[in-house]
């Protein structure tokens, strides 16, 4: 078995993820088939391989800055629009620290 | 006017012939797409305001004299994970259901300047995750030619919709063959181009380094002029290349003589035989208009889904991280503590696909597992880039089948996530290089059902693929 319930657990709490009893049955049993896929990868040999992090086009190290040139910026309100809680001009969350 | 038989010519055409006005058919298009969505939930929404001020200023245009632009009039479906400002954008999670975006993403503008009318946003798998349709927190699509059977995915929506004829092109995003497996899927034509090509600004980001966003169309041309316009350098997306973009449209010369294809042995062995005989029949085809074929070799394809299932849920997992239920509309009500919002926010939230590939992600970036997965997966991913640039040395294209299969029936492989991730071997191998592909269509099964042919070409030489995909439609027509 690639992965435990108790581990599905552990990476759900890491993913800030709350499952039911039947999703954490239910991912264990797709996550191990689907780890069991992805171990197919071992038969490979690629300690001289440089890993690829990202598609690169050829440029100036530069060339993907643009011009400093302020812009205006979207705005408190506009930010706030899709909040579900907000007030004098901040995200309103449930409280952080006792007083 | 027919809506479903218009192209982007004829209707420029008609409007500057003063046949009808942009904002007629407009009116028109709005009224057709909303008669037509029940039998295939393409849409989620409608934007008729949107639409109807977008057509306004092509007439007022064309009453100045003025050039109305290259999408002037055109009716246009946009997939729901790219922002509208001011017009619901849903992603296809009920996380988001009511979420407004502040701006527009770049390829929207694009669009829009170049006088394109936005009618609607197309349904989806939530977050772009999926190759159904059946992911979508707003019910599944289904597919025009088979209503039965699924539309693809992710960008089912936009592909039904170019195909039951309720817009005339369309954006979708692709980050392992969202666009082109739903375009041979629903018989359209359906291009990822080479990663960096379309601005990724406002595309809600499920795998940075894989997402595309690319064009559907009912012609090969409609798709080249679309991607044209959206296409180039964009500031707001350091990684959109400041490359200059040619005139696809423009180099369809309908001569494609000693262009050199390659046929990847890879590809041919897991098809079945009705879609293997379709692309057979279609490279002859190529073979006829004087393309030398040979066979070539792609070793790492074998490695490519697991590959692209550790790097796109890496990076969806720490993108997807933002719903948090602070700033993106979904809150769960019942949260005592800051934590317990976030969690249960999240939990009820997302759908099952998502928290699958948010759990992966998050199992192959956490403590101890970096370099046994997501550093081996960068690697791999370079072998396959790899042979891609060995192959691209001795052919101009590489021809491939788009999926194993066509169209599969509603419900039939929800079931099973590993199958349908290995379903998507042809299209991710792409992505993963960041090459331009394409499906064209290629004929129907005995079924009746659309089986697309992909065609793929190196970095930035979208032209050359256009111009095969394109000599290749006039023979089917």
């Amino acid at each position: 078995m690639k992965i435990t319930e108790k581990e599905v657990r552990y990476v759900a709490g890491l993913a800030n993820l709350n499952l039911s009893e039947d999703e954490v049955t239910r991912f264990q049993a797709d996550l191990d088939e689907i780890l069991q896929h992805i171990d197919k990868l071992n038969e490979i040999d690629t300690s001289a391989v440089e890993p690829m992090a990202q598609v690169l086009f050829e440029g100036e190290e530069t060339g993907t800055l643009r011009a400093d040139v302020p812009v205006p910026p979207l705005g408190n309100e506009a930010a706030l629009a899709n909040a579900p809680q907000s007030g004098a001009g901040y995200f309103k969350v449930p409280k952080v620290i006792e007083r | 006017m027919d809506i479903p038989s218009l192209t982007i010519d004829t209707i420029r055409e008609s409007l500057l012939a003063r046949r009808w006005s942009a904002t007629e058919l407009a009116t028109e298009a709005l009224r057709f797409a909303e008669a037509e969505n029940p039998k295939t939930n393409a849409y989620l929404h409608f934007c008729p305001e949107r639409a109807l001020a977008a057509a306004r200023a092509v007439d007022e245009r064309i009453a100045r004299g003025e050039d109305p632009g290259a999408l002037a009039g055109v009716p246009v479906a946009v997939k729901d994970v790219i922002v509208t400002r001011g017009v619901r954008t849903t992603c296809g999670s009920r996380l988001l259901a009511n979420y407004v975006p502040p701006y527009d993403a770049t390829a929207v503008e694009r669009l829009e300047a170049a006088g394109g009318v936005i009618v609607g946003k197309t349904n989806c798998d939530e977050f772009a995750m999926g190759s159904s349709n059946e992911n979508s927190a707003f019910g599944p699509v289904r597919n025009p030619v088979a209503p039965d059977r699924v539309p693809g995915g992710s960008s089912g929506g936009s592909a039904a919709a170019v195909a039951q004829g309720t817009a005339v092109v369309a954006l979708g995003s692709d980050t392992g063959g969202s666009v082109r497996q739903p375009a041979s899927f629903c018989g359209v034509v359906g291009v990822t181009p080479t990663y960096g090509r379309v601005s990724r600004y406002g595309l809600t980001a499920f795998a940075s380094s894989l997402d595309h966003i690319g064009p559907l169309a009912r012609t090969v041309k409609d798709s080249a002029t679309l991607l044209r316009v959206i296409a180039g350098r964009d500031p707001c997306d350091s990684t959109s290349a400041p490359i200059a973009v040619p005139d696809y449209a423009a180099a369809l010369d309908h001569n494609v003589k000693g262009l050199k294809l390659g046929l990847p042995r890879e590809y041919l062995k897991d098809l079945t035989s009705e879609s293997g005989d379709l692309i057979g029949r279609g490279v002859e085809t190529l073979r006829g208009l004087g393309c030398e074929v040979r066979e070539i070799s792609l070793p790492s394809t074998d490695y490519a889904v697991a590959c692209y299932y550790i790097i796109a849920t890496a990076e969806a997992s720490s993108n997807l991280a933002r719903y948090d239920g602070v700033r993106y509309t979904f809150r769960s009500g019942h949260s005592e503590t800051l934590a317990d919002m976030y969690r249960n926010t999240r939990g009820e939230g997302f759908g099952a696909e998502c928290k699958r590939r948010i759990m992966l992600g998050t199992y192959v970036l956490s403590a101890g597992y970096y370099d046994a997965y997501y550093l081996k997966a960068q690697k791999v991913r370079a072998l396959i880039a790899g042979d891609f640039r060995k192959a691209f040395e001795q052919v101009d294209a590489i021809v491939a089948p788009v999926s194993p299969f066509p169209a599969f029936k509603l419900g039939e492989k929800v079931d099973d996530p590993l199958a349908m991730y290995l379903s998507d071997i042809y299209t991710i191998t792409g992505d993963l290089a960041g090459i331009p592909c394409m499906s064209v269509p290629c004929g129907r099964t005995a079924g009746g059902l659309p089986v697309g042919m992909q065609i793929l070409t190196r970095h930035f030489d979208e032209t050359t693929m256009f111009r095969l995909a394109d000599a290749y439609e006039l023979t089917q027509n």
